[in-house]
């Protein structure tokens, strides 16, 4: 009996420390929900979404309070899956700011497709000047586009694409491809400048089908094709420190002594591949054995490149925001924004590995990494 | 007559058709190597290797199998007793590896911190505690199963699905680097020897005297074979089936350990991701009944590894990536389907055929 009291306790305990565990890291969400609560009865009595109902009403508090000249901004980010996510919502959450004359509604869907459907449908509940969305999947838009169209409120899809519909004003975001023949570009200056004749390259793959694995890999492939380099084997290491770690061990093992060049296509396969390398004993970096390339240049990424590890680091901006506000201000004074916009997308690599090379003929440059640029990156 | 004898004690061997699987999985290379004008045995070689940070280490494809199949060999103890007790699975282990490998990085790097190489705390205060955090994970399940009769799968998917995601509130939602050489230990080198295959050896051996040793094993494997009729017998089968529970979440915690040491962070979204499936699978290629009941240590661990020697071996062979999980699949089902009862059955019908007609 007294076995199951203590049972009964623990279990009662293990509940408690899970509701303190969320409790820690959304203490303001859960103090507005009955607040909220409200807001959106009287607000919005059609409202049904549980889900987004406490972000909107967090932000509909002070807008109601200071409704006069803010412009409106719903946005349905992805989640908070990583360092490169975090760092594009920090941005949205900087650029539309109440300083800067933004009301911004923003809901972190949690990879949830479904949920982030319904938070754009709150939005439009809410009746928000603009909406930007991040899709989680490419497909299936159709309907809740046109819902926004008939409400009259201009979308802006930023980061991944939406496939099957075109309802939206613009797309904010970067090339994978053009990333990922950057990088190709880069590696034939460099290879020129330095008298290496002959390139053979091993790739470490990002998550298969994802966009930013396809445009890395296709652009990088298709210039190899073009200057004759040999790919000798690619193999996916999901976008983690881990998958790249054992990819490499086995690379290191099948084509001992065979290659010069690893490609890898993010910042966390390169800390792996690193270690994979350490352990066979392979030198990698500015004027050794191996030219490391990656993708990514976050911060850590870009320790390394200072370091004289990773040869050169090609970015993928997160920070599609200040892109966005150039297209609502479009927007707001009656033009019309393109349809697809890129967002700049910096080359980083030490002084010694800056060279000149161009991308379908549009002559590129390259940032060398101080501790400036280090501290200033995301 | 006596070669016969140890032909038939070969036969009745339970660990036969798992050795034999693992076999087939790695020959494999030796007829690729050998078709593409390699050294047939390249697969098997063992050499020294002088390496940059840790000196010089065992370097191999045996190494790589034995290395990387640690944290599924280790899960995969614990997952064999809480199949014998409660004839169901704990498919929480993958979250609880990456909740504790979080809890443990958190502790080391401090709350909110992404990124350090100082620890903020002693390095044993952060190991102890990750373990701590499996131990509790494992009473958490092992309450459920045991004492409010839960399903085992019912119950595991809560941590299931909330494991992960308490690991990510710990992490304040980033990948929290550790990048500290004594934070790497685990996942690095002693000597020569992969440390990961060092702590599943002893893991192994402690587990096996405890269970041969003690009155446990036997425990267990009744409990499983009939929960009342061990209740009348004398045995408190509902502390039996907790105590499995408890031990797996413990194995889990040393997994999501070694398994963070190894990219000295705490990625909370990709530790021990669908390691819980490979851990189950290991326990079914190691010859042992899913419902429950008499089990086999050695087989599962034997299971774990030929798991790995797949991957390993689809890695040499250079297998594209979007084809390899069509490979394994085909390899896991031929797998089973040999170590299947009405295939095992036909086999014992044929030897027994042509011994009948030897007789004649």
């Amino acid at each position: 009996m007294k076995k199951k009291l203590i049972s009964v306790l623990l279990a009662g305990c293990m509940t408690a420390a899970l509701l303190a565990g969320c409790g820690g890291a959304a203490p303001a969400a859960e103090a507005a929900a009955p607040a909220a609560e409200e807001a959106t009865e009287e607000a919005a009595p059609a409202a049904e979404e549980a889900a987004p109902a406490e972000e909107a009403a967090a932000e509909e508090a002070p807008a109601a309070a200071d409704e006069g000249g803010l412009i409106k901004v719903g946005f349905a980010q992805v989640g908070h899956e990583s360092d490169w996510r975090t760092a594009s919502t920090k941005s949205c959450q900087d650029v539309f700011s109440e300083a800067n004359g933004y009301d911004l509604s923003f809901v972190d869907c949690d990879n949830d497709e479904a949920a982030q459907k319904e938070a754009v449908r709150s939005f439009i509940e809410q009746g928000v000047d603009y909406i930007i969305i991040d899709p989680i999947i490419a497909t299936g838009w159709d309907t809740v586009l046109t819902e926004c169209d008939d409400a009259g409120i201009p979308v802006i899809v930023i980061d991944r694409t939406i496939d099957d519909s075109d309802k939206y004003v613009s797309w904010v975001g970067s090339d994978f491809l053009t990333e990922g023949k950057a990088a190709a570009e880069w590696l034939k200056a460099y290879a020129d400048a330095q008298g290496i004749k002959e390139i053979n390259a091993l790739i470490i793959q990002g998550t298969i089908g994802s966009s930013a694995q396809i445009g890395r890999t296709d652009g990088f492939n298709e210039i190899a094709k073009r200057e004759g380099w040999t790919v000798l084997d690619q193999q996916t290491g999901d976008f983690t420190e881990a998958g790249g770690q054992e990819v490499m061990e086995s690379f290191c093992k099948s084509y001992e002594g065979k290659f010069n060049v690893v490609v890898c296509e993010n910042d966390n396969e390169a800390f792996g591949a690193m270690t994979a390398m350490d352990n066979a004993g392979v030198s990698y970096g500015p004027g050794n054995d191996v030219i490391l390339i990656s993708y990514d240049a976050c911060t850590a990424g870009l320790e390394d490149v200072k370091a004289g590890k990773i040869t050169a680091d090609f970015e993928c901006n997160p920070l599609a925001a200040p892109t966005v506000e150039g297209v609502l201000q479009t927007l707001q004074s009656g033009g019309t924004p393109e349809k697809e916009i890129l967002v700049p997308d910096n080359w980083y690599a030490l002084a010694d590995q800056i060279v000149d090379f161009s991308v379908d003929g549009n002559p590129q440059s390259m940032i060398e990494v101080t501790d400036e640029v280090i501290e200033a990156q995301y | 007559m006596k070669n016969n004898k140890s032909w038939n004690k070969i036969k009745n061997w339970p660990l036969l058709l798992p050795v034999v699987a693992l076999i087939l999985v790695m020959a494999v290379n030796i007829i690729y190597d050998a078709v593409n004008g390699n050294n047939p045995l390249s697969f098997f070689m063992i050499t020294l290797q002088q390496t940059t940070s840790n000196g010089t280490i065992l370097y191999g494809r045996i190494i790589d199998i034995l290395n990387r199949g640690s944290e599924a060999a280790i899960l995969a103890i614990g997952m064999t007793l809480v199949v014998s007790s409660s004839a169901g699975t704990d498919i929480s282990v993958g979250s609880v590896m990456s909740l504790c490998a979080s809890f443990c990085c958190m502790l080391l790097a401090g709350y909110g911190v992404s990124s350090t190489t100082t620890l903020a705390k002693p390095l044993i205060v952060g190991i102890l505690g990750g373990l701590l955090m499996g131990v509790v994970c494992g009473m958490f399940n092992g309450t459920l199963v045991a004492y409010f009769k839960i399903q085992p799968m019912v119950a595991t998917l809560i941590l299931f699905s909330a494991a992960r995601a308490i690991g990510l509130l710990l992490c304040n939602d980033l990948i929290v680097y550790v990048r500290n050489p004594s934070y790497a230990f685990f996942g690095s080198f002693v000597g020569p020897l992969p440390t990961p295959l060092i702590i599943t050896a002893i893991c192994v051996a402690v587990m096996s005297i405890l269970l041969k040793k003690t009155a446990l094993g036997m425990y267990i494997q009744s409990v499983g074979i009939n929960d009342k009729a061990s209740r009348i017998a004398g045995l408190n089968s509902k502390r039996i089936i907790f105590l499995t529970y408890v031990i797996c979440g413990l194995f889990a915690g040393i997994a999501g350990i070694v398994n963070s040491s190894r990219i000295t962070s705490a990625d909370s979204n990709n530790i021990g991701l669908y390691l819980e499936m490979d851990a189950i699978l290991a326990v079914a290629l190691g010859g042992n009944s899913l419902g429950g009941g008499k089990f086999n240590l050695a087989g599962s661990i034997i299971g774990a590894y030929t798991i790995q020697a797949i991957t390993t071996t689809l890695y040499a062979l250079g297998v594209s990536a979007a084809q390899a999980p069509v490979f394994k699949a085909i390899i896991v089902i031929l797998i089973v389907s040999i170590q299947s009862e009405p295939v095992r059955n036909f086999f014992k019908k044929q030897s027994a055929a042509k011994q009948a007609k030897g007789v004649a």
